[in-house]
Order: structure tokens, then sequence, then C-alpha cells
């Protein structure tokens, strides 16, 4: 072999391999999406359909159920392909893991994190959010979500090896959410206040370059032990 | 340095260190604590605010200040693990790991148990709760990724890129609580500031922080001892380590 592909084109051909094998299988993408319509159908019916109590809540509720849902997407992340041997295959190319980490993670943010962003204002009208509040509710999730997938790819990576990984998953990357939760609803509620929230956007901004840069090792030397 | 730790790299060579400095830790501890909470909790004066029940503190502060000293030193071992490729180090940081979580839960319930009578209630949302809360689910989360695992070695591995990751996720878990405390709560009873204790009350609990920080070595050297053994159990040292046992 003289030739080799060049890093962007290793990116690019995970990452239109992952959306492909996505949407062959549409169920993958779209039902962690109808979890999250449903999740946050079930607290207006829980707690009362008072407008003002939904209000005071939205922000809250409208993110742990994205964090549920991201949480039921990720086993897809690699389950797939380490059951095929098509990530053993992955991690004997030369070329960087970093990338190909990367790629896929940023798949998984495009399957499941763009279509949360995207419906939730129309949740966020049934929940009775403050309307100051809508473009703070985006903005924490086109940041924040990149940042669930890429911790979590953390707790697959490791998880994916081992039988009955689901609920192990969960204890694993819920109380690393935990920053991500805080900061963007502190900002959605801030928005909701009219006050600023530029300093909120920040830290979660900050949190997605750390993780943008960090994880991918993590996740990597993950898969390695994993794939064992 | 390394021409000096060499040796003990061969599990056999530590399993005899761990077992020389067990009873020291052992003994040490014992009589440490045994100080430290007879003075604290007979001696020691009343607190002339909280009364007697400011006296939990002789155990709640030693566990809460040492639970994430605990998980310092798993990620420690967890690092010369991962770099180093020592699996000692992947078992010492097996063998710490309970520990600390039982640590983190002793410093969660004696601290529920303050709060009673000091505020009224058993849990607030208080910043040192809640992050102390979410240190014992990582804690968990570590223990249990570790038992999921069949092979030891593996178990090891998984398990350290988890603490490592968590070394770098506590103090931003730290922080972000405390702001969250902040923004939905404003200034609450929540702090206590250590009011300048007289030396009747510190000296107690020093030992007792000392105490307890042999307490968790020893119990860590009981529990290395056993993953030593259960990771070398086929090995000819073990098998005559059992028999002199037997005789």
């Amino acid at each position: 072999m003289t030739h080799s592909i060049s890093y962007w084109q290793t990116f690019s051909n995970v990452l239109s391999r992952d959306l492909k094998v996505a949407v062959r299988n549409k169920g993958d993408v779209l039902n962690p999406l109808v979890f999250f319509i449903i999740v946050i159908t079930l607290f207006p019916l829980a707690i009362g359909s008072d407008s003002q109590i939904l209000t005071r809540i939205a922000p809250g509720i409208i993110w742990v159920a994205a964090l549920l849902s991201a949480l039921l997407s990720l086993e897809r992340l690699f389950k797939n392909d380490y059951a095929d041997g098509s990530l053993e295959q992955m991690l004997l190319s030369p070329q960087p893991l970093f990338i190909m980490v990367l790629a896929k993670v940023l798949a998984h943010w495009i399957l499941t994190g763009v279509p949360i962003i995207l419906i939730a204002p129309l949740l966020a009208v049934l929940l009775h959010l403050e309307e100051m509040a809508y473009s703070a509710l985006i903005i924490t999730l086109l940041l924040g979500t990149p940042v669930l997938s890429l911790i979590g790819a953390i707790g697959v990576a490791l998880t994916v090896g081992i039988k009955k990984g689901g609920v192990l998953l969960s204890l694993l990357v819920l109380p690393l959410y935990i920053p991500v939760l805080i900061f963007a609803t502190g900002a959605i509620e801030a928005a909701a206040l009219g006050m600023p929230y530029a300093g909120h956007l920040a830290i979660i901004a900050a949190l997605l370059v750390g993780a943008l840069t960090l994880t991918p090792f993590a996740i990597g030397a993950a898969l390695r032990v994993s794939t064992n | 340095m390394w021409k000096w730790l060499h040796p003990y790299a061969k599990p056999q060579r530590s399993y005899e260190l761990a077992s020389t400095l067990l009873p020291w830790f052992a003994v040490s501890s014992i009589i440490m604590l045994v100080i430290g909470l007879v003075w604290g909790l007979v001696f020691a004066p009343v607190d002339y605010q909280q009364g007697e029940s400011y006296r939990i503190i002789f155990i709640h502060v030693p566990a809460a200040t040492l639970a994430m000293s605990t998980y310092m030193a798993m990620a420690t071992a967890a690092f010369v693990g991962m770099v180093w490729q020592l699996k000692l180090a992947d078992a010492a940081a097996a063998a710490i790991a309970p520990v600390g979580a039982v640590l983190t839960a002793v410093a969660l319930i004696t601290g529920s148990a303050w709060g009673k009578p000091m505020w009224g209630t058993w849990w607030i949302w208080d910043a040192r709760l809640t992050t102390e809360l979410i240190l014992l689910f990582i804690y968990i989360g570590i223990i249990a990724l570790h038992n999921s695992f069949e092979d030891k070695v593996l178990a090891g591995r998984a398990a350290g890129i988890l603490t490592l990751v968590g070394v770098i996720n506590i103090p931003i878990i730290k922080y972000s609580v405390e702001w969250w405390n902040t923004l939905h709560q404003g200034a609450t009873i929540s702090k206590f500031d250590k009011p300048s204790m007289p030396s009747e009350m510190l000296i107690p609990l020093l030992i007792n922080m000392l105490g307890f920080a042999l307490m968790i070595g020893a119990l860590t050297l009981i529990r290395f001892r056993n993953e030593v053994i259960d990771r070398n159990s086929m090995r000819p040292w073990v098998k005559k380590l059992v028999e002199q046992e037997n005789q």
C-alpha cells in the first residue's frame, strides 16, 4: 500500500458511512426523538397543567429529557460496529483513531442532537416557556448536546463489550452530565428573567471545547480496552 | 528511585510489603481513633451554640475531607497503572475504590444526621452535600464498571480510564454545583464558616483525621493483598502461602 488517504478523507468517510447506516435504520434515529417528546408530555400530566408551574420548570424538563434521550441513543454509537467487527478494523487501520472517533461522535450528534434542537422550540411552546428564553434554549442545546455525545461516547466505549451494559452506562455517564445540565438550565432561567446569560454560554462553550479536545483520547483508550 | 521501586512491580514482593506495613497501619489507626474519639466524644467541651450535637464533627469532618483525598489516591494509582502499565497499580486502585465509596457514604449519613438538629432538616441541597453525593455516584460507577468485567486486567484498565475522566470532571462538577447553589438559593445557612476552633476541639479532630487516614491505609492494604492474591491465584508462591495457612 503506497497511497494513503488524508485525515479529512478519513473523517468524511467515517461520517458518511455512519449517516448512511442510520438513514437505512430509521428507527434508531426516530425512537430517541419520540422518547424525548413522550417524556416531556409526561411532566404536565404528572405535575398538573398549571401554566405558571410549567413555565417555571420548563428549562429543567427539556434539558433532563434531552439528557435521557441522548443516553438512550448512545448505545448505537459503537454497539453494531462492535458486533460486526468493523470497530476492530477501525482500530487496526493506520488512520488516527482520534479522527475516526470524532467523526463517529459527530454523526451521532447529527442524528440525535440536531433533531432534538429542531423540535425543542415546539415542545417549549407546550410547556409555556418564557418567550425571552427561546434563543437561550436553542443556543444552550446547540452548545450542550455535542458535549453530551462526547462524554457519553466514553461511557459507551467502556461498556460496549459488556453484555448488559445499558444500565451501567447510565450510572457512568449521568454524573458527568451534571455541569452541562446546571449551566444550560441556569442560562435559560437567567434569560427568562431578562438577565444576561453570556457567562453561562461561555462556560458551556468551554466545556464543549474541552470535551472536543480531551474526550477522543479517553474514547480511543476505552475502545482499545473493550475490543481487547 | 526506579531501582528502588522496581522489585515491587513483582506481585510477591508487594504482597510481602503490604503484609509488613499492615500491622503498623492497623495498630496506629486503632490507637489514634480510640484517643481521638474518646477525647472528642466525651471530654471535649460542649459547643455553646450547637450543644452536644456538634460532636458528630469528629466523625463527619474526617470522613468528608478524606473522601476526596481517597479519590485522588485512587486516581494516582490509576494514572500510574495507565502510564507505566503496572498491573499492581490497577489492583491498588481497585482496592481503594470501595473504601472511598464507604467513606463518602459515611460523610453523607453523618452530615444529614448533623443537619437534622442544626438546620431542622435531613437534607438540603447545599453545595458541599451535593458534591459529596455526586462523588458517591462516581465511586459507585467505577466499582460497578470494575465488577462487570470478567477479566481483572481489563476491568482495571477500564476503571482506570473512568477514574481519570472523573478527576477532570470532579472539580468542574464541584464548581458548577457551587455556582448553581448560589444561583438558586442565595446565602442561606449552608455555609457554616469554621469559627476559629478552640484547641480542645481542634486537637481531637486532627487526631481523628490522622486516625481515619491510617484506617483507610490499613483497609486499602487488606483489600490490596486480596486483589493481588486473587489475580495471582495460579502462581506457585500463592499456593505455598495457602499451604502455610492450612498447616
